[in-house]
């Protein structure tokens, strides 16, 4: 609990922390102090922007206060380290669900705003930014500023997707779904092809709530671009209580051994890829299973081993995305490393509010790869040639890896976000992606 | 549903307990320094499920108002099922080695002050013929180590009081239940660096709740402090004054 990593575990940083625990509070190392700090949540993204290293940690776990929890009109107001799992826990036995869910519960407000997070249904409902209607904004020199699209509004749309830069998230309001049941009723369908994928994705998203696809990044040849696809919809079934989603195994206390290599992922994926024998399979599960498969294993980011893991994650425009998923799925199956979990998902084009948000219409692929040093950072370098050739960009949340120019190249807008960034925050991501004369 | 009475409600292991409360319903009434951050527990104990939730305002060293307090909690809950209490600071012991105010501001919060105020209660439960007074005490009383003995006397004193007092309750249909958690990760020890032995709040506030609810007088939390305090009390002392603990 004192060690602050990230989610891929690369890279390591040296940080010191400082635990927020009452919104009441101002943030004290940072007025004492000559240091920067950064809002840390769970340590759920990928990279480095949530370290510091050399700075302080400024974590917001402390802060998990629900404020209020309007159950008529299906809005809940809460502190910034509030995690979406007990968010969920607390609204969906009233019949109400998170606008937009990650891969993981495992999110603090806080964080699931910073990054500007988006789901399987970016299609339908955009990112989690477009559904919170408020937050209070903390800075270092003890200023607040509640913010909204109708005041603050400039502060409002530099914090969503804002990295954490902009300050600290003490409260947010996220304004509620309503479901009719707490099961999913959905569809596996079996693809072929990449061309199947989209053919699949563009009838899909018409019918569908959730889409998404999982890609078997070693096949090649005829059957590059195989995979399942996975669409769900609310369903009227189950009521009352969420069962307590409770990790059915760690792997928390897992040899330093990286156990994800070409010969394991091959082995799963041909499993995986014959895990159902018919085209189309319906499904019927809790909203656990469906939106959070992963969070069954605890820690299974150890499965890497102590290198880590890298995860790529891209969007591209429509009009490039055949090729440019194509062209990476290609490369990483010819390369020496071992793409393992490979998603890939249709955006819509639905904007959200966030100056620096990741989603744009489009395709985006992400990618994990075990980080085995220079051949794996050449190859994700490949990769982000193909990407910003086509106009499309990576996704921070995931990113320890991308230069300052691709990254410039990808966001423009990095540089107005800096106007709004407290003097007093940075993060390592922030000081390797600025770190270019202008 | 319990009325609950909870001292010291803004520490984190004491607010973890208090959710537990909050989720069956219970109502409670908040006692703690600080109005803004009992406001803010209050409001999420609320939305968590929480009966009537009442806050107070009470110093530690104001011996004055305990008996009020208890009082108001009383009225405001109409009755009292269950009172925690678990306030205290931990001193630095180095520090305290050569500070006697040090040592004196340790014993008067961690010791005296808590002591006073489970008089009140023994009497209001005394009187009720029925409740439950739980007390935060700590591994740390069950034996005099140099690396933390002003914070373990002061807690020894808690022990042996409410030991005393389930004596003297017993009989009255009163519980009195000593806690006694291990290495708990909590703002309190945020410069401590953290091993395996060390618990959540959460974890340990689970142990606390269901003790409260089903029984038992003197509890480790988490359980395998029974067995640790046990092996530590029983080397000599001859031996142990050497041990590096």
């Amino acid at each position: 609990m004192s060690r602050y990593e990230s989610w891929g575990r690369f890279p390591q940083a040296q940080q010191r922390a400082q635990r927020l625990c009452w919104r009441s509070d101002d943030i004290l190392s940072l007025k004492q102090e000559d240091a920067c700090g950064l809002p840390f949540g769970n340590g759920r993204s990928y990279g480095d922007v949530c370290l510091n290293d050399g700075g302080i940690l400024l974590d917001c776990r402390g802060m998990d206060r629900f404020i209020e929890f309007d159950k008529k009109e299906g809005i809940v107001r809460c502190e910034g380290g509030v995690l979406l799992r007990d968010i969920l826990q607390l609204v969906v036995p009233h019949g109400w669900f998170l606008p937009v869910v990650p891969g993981t519960q495992w999110v603090t407000l806080g964080g699931a705003i910073a990054n500007d997070i988006h789901g399987k249904n970016h299609h339908r409902a955009g990112t989690f930014g477009c559904h919170v209607p408020c937050f209070e904004l903390l800075r270092s020199d003890g200023s607040r500023r509640v913010c909204s699209p109708s005041s603050n509004s400039d502060w409002y749309g530099a914090t969503i997707g804002g990295l954490g830069l902009t300050g600290v998230i003490t409260w947010a309001e996220i304004r509620l779904k309503s479901i009719p049941g707490t099961e999913i009723e959905g569809e596996t369908v079996r693809f072929g092809s990449l061309s199947e994928f989209f053919d699949l994705s563009r009838e899909s998203d018409r019918s569908f709530e959730y889409t998404v696809a999982w890609v078997d990044a070693l096949a090649t040849g005829p059957r590059l671009g195989r995979g399942l696809f996975f669409r769900g919809n609310h369903s009227g079934n189950g009521h009352g209580a969420s069962p307590e989603e409770a990790e059915k195994i760690t792997l928390d206390g897992l040899p330093a051994v990286p156990l994800v290599n070409r010969a394991t992922v091959r082995i799963f994926n041909a499993l995986y890829a014959r895990k159902q024998r018919r085209a189309t399979k319906r499904v019927r599960t809790g909203y656990g299973p469906f939106f959070f498969p992963l969070d069954a294993v605890g820690g299974w980011n150890r499965l890497y081993g102590t290198g880590g893991m890298l995860q790529y994650q891209f969007v591209v425009p429509p009009k490039e995305a055949s090729d440019v998923v194509s062209g990476i799925l290609d490369r990483a199956a010819r390369s020496s490393a071992a793409p393992f979990l490979t998603v890939l998902k249709a955006f819509g084009d639905k904007p959200s509010p966030g100056l620096l948000s990741f989603p744009r219409p489009g395709i985006t692929m992400a990618i994990d790869f075990p980080n085995r040093g220079q051949p794996t950072m050449e190859l994700l370098n490949s990769f982000d040639k193909l990407v910003r050739e086509a106009g499309g960009r990576i996704y921070p949340a995931k990113d320890a890896r991308m230069s300052a120019d691709v990254f410039q190249a990808c966001f423009p807008e990095w540089s107005e976000l800096s106007s709004f960034a407290d003097p007093r925050i940075s993060s390592s991501f922030w000081r390797r992606v600025t770190d270019r004369p202008r | 549903m319990k009325r609950v009475l909870i001292i010291g409600a803004t520490s984190a292991i004491v607010e973890a307990t208090a959710r537990l409360f909050a989720s069956n319903g219970d109502s409670i009434f908040l006692v703690g320094r600080s109005e803004s951050k009992l406001a803010s527990v209050g409001a999420d104990l609320k939305v968590r499920g929480a009966g009537k939730v009442g806050t107070a305002i009470l110093e530690a060293m104001d011996f004055g108002r305990q008996a009020e307090i208890v009082e108001r909690a009383a009225s405001f809950l109409g009755g009292i099922d269950v009172a925690l209490i678990g306030y205290g600071i931990l001193p630095d012991q180095e520090a305290a080695n050569s500070d006697a105010a040090l040592v004196r501001r340790a014993m008067d919060v961690n010791a005296v002050s808590t002591v006073c105020l489970m008089t009140h209660l023994a009497e209001f439960f005394e009187g009720a013929r029925a409740g439950t007074l739980a007390v935060i005490s700590s591994v740390a009383g069950d034996r005099g180590r140099a690396s933390n003995y002003v914070y373990g006397s002061a807690k020894a004193a808690v022990s042996h009081y409410a030991q005393g007092l389930r004596c003297r309750l017993a009989s009255s249909g009163v519980r009195v239940v000593t806690i006694k958690p291990g290495f708990v990760d909590t703002p309190m020890t945020a410069q401590f660096s953290k091993g395996m032995l060390w618990a959540t709040p959460e974890s340990v506030a689970k142990r606390i709740h269901s003790s409260i609810l089903a029984g038992g007088d003197i509890v480790y939390a988490p359980w395998f402090w029974k067995w640790i305090m046990t092996v530590i009390r029983i080397i000599p002392e001859r031996l142990f004054k050497r041990l590096p603990l």
